[in-house]
């Protein structure tokens, strides 16, 4: 009857679904999804739902799309149908909807269509959208458990995919690949630093795959960092070093952490931020395999903190902690409280804070610890009490001194009114006997007392093996109990008997006397016990202590093997075999290898060549500045080229003229921007990307100092025009071109290296001596950020100060800036806009000279596009504004002493003695620092006119050098 | 990764399934219901469970058990906090995340679902990138389709997905552009029987609804930034600005959102506000016990306590409680021995208390372990940490918003032991 109701309703629904109307058909599906969320088959309507696979109406066909994957592998034949359409949609201007299309089609499980979705995850994997492309990572996943023979031609498309520049892509990616080919470890290395780098801007699923990835990779190629403090960890160090020998060679040249391994570090260190808890753990775990251990404490917070969370997160990371706190306390042990046990924990959670205790107690703590516990033994939670019990036993055992206080705390437990806690009492006495018994012979007497009232077999069975093993100390009462056993020996559970005929026999060999008849009489009993095991144990007991003719010369030695003395057991974390696992990973919590699980290599004892990570300059577009040849007197250009990561056709094109280019036409500018709007048609074709390339040529310096040419690129609609012009000089020549090459990549991504000159205030200072400026020694390569993509809307700027001498004047600091375009649209008319801040003056791009002071004031400007204005600040280090000046020593001490303002404060960690002389660039006013050095401090002293600037300069230099010294 | 999601409810029903990859059979589950009544509380239940072949990894949030099948190695905190990433989007479009949701919604549970995971690895779990795809329903919106017979799929990819603002859509339009910003600070403390701190820490959140036009930039600088100890932030803040000059920067989300969750450090002595002077005894050998409680602001800071509620789980030998309060109503579940006080505000001249006896089991012993209290409460315009808001200020856009900050204390974990 019911079945028939279901089938009359099904039938309605197929009504529905042929109708004309589409939201009878909508309401059909909505209802036919209901059926399948709750589990019921629908599957007998797949032919009337294949049919509206074409709808026009997305939620209609997202629908379909969703009963289609549900039961195509039930109806191989029918979902065939479905096929063509998705491969039109994989065509569609709209890349959700072609997203979408491959989405399902690698869903339908059905082996015909393998080399289909071969040929549709390549093509998408070449797609514009890096939606698409993320689909597609997906996608090859799917393929490869429909299909494993599949192998290698998924690899290729991984490989490509992997190259990927694309935040989007690059977690689905890396996932796909530790599931097809987590092997291949080669196809990371050319990656390697492309992921270190993109890591922070991945979506917060994609890092943790990742993460795990590269922790992995780091494992195989990197040595390992634990060298100096291998002292830390004793337990672990012999197995990270094989011989004594090998070990030796290793410490016999310092080690040095390679760049990328401090790279990988350096990048994932922030992500302890993140809010996401795996991104956390995930990183909490990078560090635990892979950086040195001074450095581990910086994940102890962000673990702790994890701890707030749900409950399902704290008992993942509490499992973690566990393990980490068996090797390194230290670590933990600041955060003791944290892991105190509260009346509303789950169970779980209890006896894993509990554990984490007893692993942090030490010496200096377990006073704390041990109170604490004892308010845990009260607790109505039974089975949390009887942990407890077990966290007091080992502590008891790891730390001598409170042995004799822990013995007595839980003897008095034996009292108590419930059975469990009085059965665990036992339980963890006889562990503890086992190390002195000698001295605690009232123990056992007491315990022998007890004997009647404890119920619990195991309890009562260890009373009994205690009875058994130092019945030398309780010679009369030992007899007495196996006396009562006899009684009640046929009643006992097998864990009970098993004791009891151990007691007799260990009774019968030091006190035969009395217990002869009463071990005859057991071991009759057990002859005939319904347990096999105690039947055997019987029968091996009586030929070993009863002397016959058959027995030979085992029961000779019966007493040295019943009697001999027996090791205590060594009371251990139930976490110490745990950190064979990866931490964070679900073989750790389950503490057994789970399927898929990929083992952590130990460290290679040679690192494997370094130079695989090492990627050439894969930047899609960028210009190149060059000095010119200083010695190059004559119009020789040099000509920078544009390269590419793709083969580009760069044309070059070279015009010269003096003071302004001509407009090169016919480039077009814009951006290829597929926003999803479908106005692309020509989806095939590989996208087209127009780049205006910008070769500089330099013109030849005539000026020693101007050998740096100033780029004012100024985008005029649809060329690029540069123009240089200089205040001293008009000799520069400037070359435009734009040209237009295919590439794979799509963002239209124009950097420009601007110099920019900033001008200083040219109030002219009498100098004292004739200063002959010299060249900087040391031109630091880092840039700072200026302008962030995310605040300049794909604008990007950074500076960099260049310490060469400016070409617009001697007052003036030159300042290197480079602006990168990280968005997918072209961004047009960027300028340093008109509304500067005071006093200070900025050379232009277009060369509008303003003023800036020698004050260490930030310069602040702001750049616009044409629709945004984004307002930046540098605030230059107080050494950036000085040029080094080449003195004399004797002028140098002349100098000194004519400027009595002096700063001078001791720092530690002094290299050598060296002076420096400079002056500001602004003001021309002279700056002696000397360092000297005064064992084992040094002195740093700054002469200078400028107060202010000294005392700014000596707090730098102090910083800069405490923080290089060894 | 995940394979497929079964949601159970408390009686132990399934009442929705989806499979991301091959079905597995919903057989799988009795593993899941064995653990369940192995368990004695729902609480209890292993957040993971080993099967021969699958592996079960649930969550429980409202009553409702969310229980992911995995079948290869996967961390199990990526499950986890996706599994709550979940609940917190069907929050979001639904208001509460019950049986009763999720069943009336089944349509886009399922719409949902099938966008944040495809083949078992999260693809959209921001919520402003899902509804932009999935519209929330909404009386008008069902009405309207009903109509017009639009839908509440959304047909273009969502901007957001591909920008680099993935977490903010675009084109958002307010007439009243407002930024609310919440401190909740929350104490969680150990009090031992002699009233004595054992442990005390403070965690705190920021939480913002934030609704402006277009994209603003927004930063919010605190006077005392150095009290936060441990800092984890939403994706939005911009974390170099916080390490180089302490200050938040950021392209808010669209609506409400956790902006910061903190830690203060456990050096600074955290101020306890509420007191409980107690006194619960049992005596052996009668059928009587004694219940005498009172509590009494301290550390208040001049602000009022307020919505305090007081809880305990009295040992089992408890028949029944016998109290009289002194100000608000309070409880005693018979069965779960669950006692809780519903107090209100504090006031100062008058402390509230609660007296009386409790009957004993006749003939059982006395309950060996005294309960614990638990205590709740509310102080609004309070950060105990002393932790300021300076300034926030908006950047990129013209308009002038709406800003509002509010402070709020509240008790965490806060026990006190007796």
């Amino acid at each position: 009857m019911l079945n028939h109701c279901f089938l009359c309703r099904n039938e309605d629904l197929k009504e529905m679904l042929e109708s004309n109307k589409e939201s009878l058909k909508l309401e059909a599906m909505k209802r036919i999804v209901g059926l399948i969320a709750k589990g019921k088959n629908a599957s007998e309507l797949f032919p009337a739902v294949v049919k509206n696979v074409a709808s026009k109406n997305i939620e209609l066909k997202k629908l379909v799309y969703v009963y289609l994957v549900r039961y195509a592998e039930e109806q191989q034949d029918l979902a065939l149908l479905s096929i063509s359409t998705f491969q039109r949609a994989l065509k569609d201007p709209n890349q959700l909807i072609r997203a979408s299309a491959l989405r399902v089609l690698s869903s339908i499980r059905v082996p015909i269509i393998v080399p289909i979705m071969m040929l549709a995850i390549k093509e998408a994997a070449t797609d514009l959208s890096p939606y698409v492309r993320k689909t597609a990572a997906h996608a090859i996943q799917k393929l490869y458990s429909l299909d494993p023979d599949q192998k290698e031609h998924l690899i290729e498309v991984i490989e490509k995919l992997l190259k990927d520049k694309s935040t989007l892509v690059a977690g689905s990616v890396v996932m796909a690949f530790e599931e097809v080919c987590p092997d291949r470890i080669d196809l990371i290395h050319k990656n390697y630093r492309k992921l270190c780098n993109l890591l922070v801007d991945v979506e917060e699923w994609g890092q943790v795959v990742i993460i795990h990835m590269l922790t992995r990779y780091a494992r195989t190629q990197f040595v390992s960092p634990w060298r100096e403090d291998a002292v830390f960890d004793e337990n672990s160090e012999k197995t990270f070093y094989d011989s004594e020998e090998e070990r030796r060679v290793d410490q016999s040249k310092p080690y040095i952490m390679d760049p990328d391994h401090r790279l990988l570090l350096r990048n994932t260190k922030p992500l302890l931020q993140s809010r996401n808890t795996a991104v956390v753990m995930a990183v909490s775990q990078l560090y635990w395999h892979l950086s040195p251990k001074h450095e581990l404490s910086v994940i102890t917070k962000s673990l702790v903190r994890l701890l707030r969370s749900h409950r399902e997160v704290q008992y993942i990371v509490l499992q973690n902690i566990a393990t980490m706190s068996i090797q390194r306390k230290g670590m933990f042990e600041p955060f003791m409280k944290s892991f105190y046990v509260r009346s509303t924990d789950a169970t779980h959670i209890k006896t894993l804070k509990l554990e984490i205790l007893t692993n942090l107690a030490n010496e200096a703590n377990i006073s704390t610890i041990l109170r604490e516990l004892q308010t845990y033994v009260k607790s109505q939670d039974k089975a949390f009490v009887a942990a407890t019990i077990q966290a007091i036993g080992r502590c008891a055992t790891n730390i001598s001194e409170v042995t004799d206080t822990c013995l007595n705390g839980l003897v008095l437990l034996l009292s108590n009114r419930d059975e469990t806690v009085v059965a665990e009492s036992v339980v963890v006495i006889k562990k503890l006997l086992q190390t002195q018994p000698s001295q605690h012979s009232d123990i056992i007497k007491h315990m022998a007392k007890l004997f009647d009232n404890i119920t619990v077999p195991m309890a009562r069975a260890s009373i009994l093996w205690l009875m058994g093993e130092y019945c030398e100390h309780v010679p009369k009462i030992a007899p007495d109990v196996l006396r009562k056993m006899a009684k009640t020996f046929t009643s006992e559970e097998d864990i009970v008997k098993l004791q009891t005929v151990n007691l007799a026999a260990k009774l019968y060999l030091s006190n035969s006397k009395q217990t002869k008849l009463l071990t005859q009489y057991i071991l009759n009993l057990g002859k005939y016990d319904q347990n096999y095991d105690i039947r055997d144990r019987t029968r091996f007991i009586r030929q070993l202590i009863v002397p016959n003719e058959k027995s030979g010369a085992l029961s000779r030695y019966a007493r040295r093997i019943l009697m001999a003395p027996k090791p205590a057991p060594v009371l251990q974390s139930a976490f110490k075999d745990r950190d064979r696992f990866q931490l964070g990973t679900l073989s750790h919590t389950l503490n057994s290898q789970s399927n898929g699980y990929l083992e952590l290599s130990d460290w290679p004892a040679v690192a494997p060549d370094q130079s695989v990570r090492i990627v050439e300059v894969v930047e899609p577009l960028f210009l190149c500045v060059f000095n010119s040849n200083r010695k190059q007197k004559n119009g020789n250009a040099v000509k920078g080229e544009s390269r590419s990561e793709n083969e580009s056709a760069s044309e070059s094109s070279l015009s010269e003229s003096s003071s302004e280019s001509g407009s090169e036409s016919g480039s077009e500018f814009d951006s290829d921007s597929d926003s999803g709007t479908g106005q692309k048609k020509n989806t095939k074709s590989k996208p087209v990307m127009n780049l205006c390339c910008i070769l500089i040529c330099m013109c030849n310096i005539w000026h020693p100092f101007l050998n740096i040419t100033y780029l004012p690129p100024q985008i005029i609609q649809k060329a690029l025009l540069l123009i240089i012009i200089t205040k001293l000089f008009s000799i520069h020549i400037v070359l435009s071109f734009s040209n237009q090459f295919v590439a794979s990549c799509r963002c239209s991504l124009l950097r420009l290296c601007v110099f920019l000159a900033c001008q200083f205030d040219a109030v002219s200072w009498h100098v004292r001596v004739s200063l002959q400026a010299s060249f900087p020694v040391f031109v630091p390569e880092t840039s700072h950020e200026l302008l962030h993509r995310m605040t300049g809307k794909g604008l990007s700027a950074q500076y960099r100060f260049t310490r060469q001498p400016c070409i617009y004047g001697n007052s003036m600091v030159s300042l290197q800036l480079t602006l990168s375009n990280s968005s997918d649209q072209a961004l047009e008319n960027i300028h340093i806009s008109e509304k500067s801040s005071t006093g200070q003056n900025i050379h232009h791009f277009n060369a509008i000279g303003e003023l800036h002071t020698w004050t260490c004031g930030s310069v602040l400007f702001s750049f616009s596009t044409k629709e945004d204005e984004f307002s930046v600040s540098i605030q230059p280090a107080v050494g950036e504004l000085l040029v080094p000046i080449t003195m004399t020593e004797a002028d140098f001490t002349k100098e000194k002493l004519t400027w009595c303002q002096k700063a001078n404060q001791p720092i530690h960690f002094c290299v050598c003695i060296s002076r420096f002389a400079g002056k500001t660039v602004g003001s021309g006013c002279l700056v002696l620092v000397s360092v000297a050095l005064k064992d084992p401090d040094a002195g740093i002293t700054i002469n200078t006119e400028k107060t202010v600037m000294a005392s700014m300069l000596l707090r730098q230099v102090k910083i800069t050098l405490t923080n290089s010294g060894p | 990764m995940i394979h497929s999601l079964f949601l159970v409810n408390a009686s132990g029903d399934i009442f929705l399934e989806k499979h991301w990859k091959s079905v597995v059979s919903r057989s799988v589950c009795d593993y899941f219901f064995e653990a369940v009544e192995r368990a004695t509380e729902p609480e209890n239940v292993p957040p993971v469970i080993p099967t021969p072949h699958h592996c079960l990894i649930n969550v429980l949030r409202q009553r409702v058990y969310f229980v992911a099948v995995i079948q290869s190695e996967v961390p199990p905190l990526f499950v986890i906090e996706f599994l709550h990433r979940v609940v917190d989007t069907f929050q979001d479009y639904f208001g509460v995340c019950t049986e009763a949701a999720v069943k009336d919604n089944v349509v886009v549970v399922y719409e949902l679902l099938e966008e944040m995971l495809d083949n078992g690895f999260p693809l959209a779990t921001e919520s402003n990138i899902l509804k932009e795809l999935i519209k929330p329903p909404t009386i008008l919106r069902t009405v309207v389709n009903t109509i017009t017979g639009s839908t509440n799929v959304g047909e273009q990819l969502p901007t957001g997905q591909l920008s680099v603002v993935p977490w903010r859509r675009t084109g958002v339009k307010y007439t009243n552009n407002e930024a609310y910003f919440d401190v909740v600070e929350e104490i969680d403390a150990i009090i031992d029987k002699s009233g004595s701190t054992i442990t005390a820490e403070i965690q705190g959140v920021i939480d913002a609804c934030v609704k402006l036009t277009g994209m603003p930039d927004l930063t919010l600088s605190f006077m005392n930034p150095r009290l936060l100890d441990d800092v984890s932030f939403h994706p939005c803040v911009r974390f170099k600005r916080w390490e180089a000059e302490r200050i938040l920067s950021f392209v808010p989300p669209d609506g409400n959102f956790r902006l910061l969750s903190y830690h203060v450090s456990s050096q600074n002595l955290v101020a306890i506000p509420v007191y409980v002077k107690h006194n619960i005894s049992f005596r052996e050998g009668s059928s009587q016990g004694r219940f005498e409680l009172t509590l009494g602001p301290k550390q208040t800071m001049g602000k009022a306590v307020e919505s305090v509620l007081v809880s305990s789980q009295l040992p089992r030998g408890v028949l029944n409680a016998n109290l009289s309060p002194s100000q608000g109503t309070y409880t005693f579940d018979p069965v779960t021995k669950l006692l809780s006080w519903d107090v209100g505000k504090i006031n100062p001249q008058k402390l509230p208390s609660l007296k009386g006896s409790m009957s004993l089991q006749t003939g059982a012993s006395k309950p060996d372990e005294n309960p614990t209290i638990n205590l709740q409460f509310k102080i609004q315009q309070l950060a105990v940490s002393g932790l300021k808001v300076n300034r926030l200020d908006m950047y990129g856009e013209k308009y002038k918003p709406f800003k509002g900050i509010k402070y709020m204390t509240k008790a965490g974990k806060f026990q006190v032991r007796t």
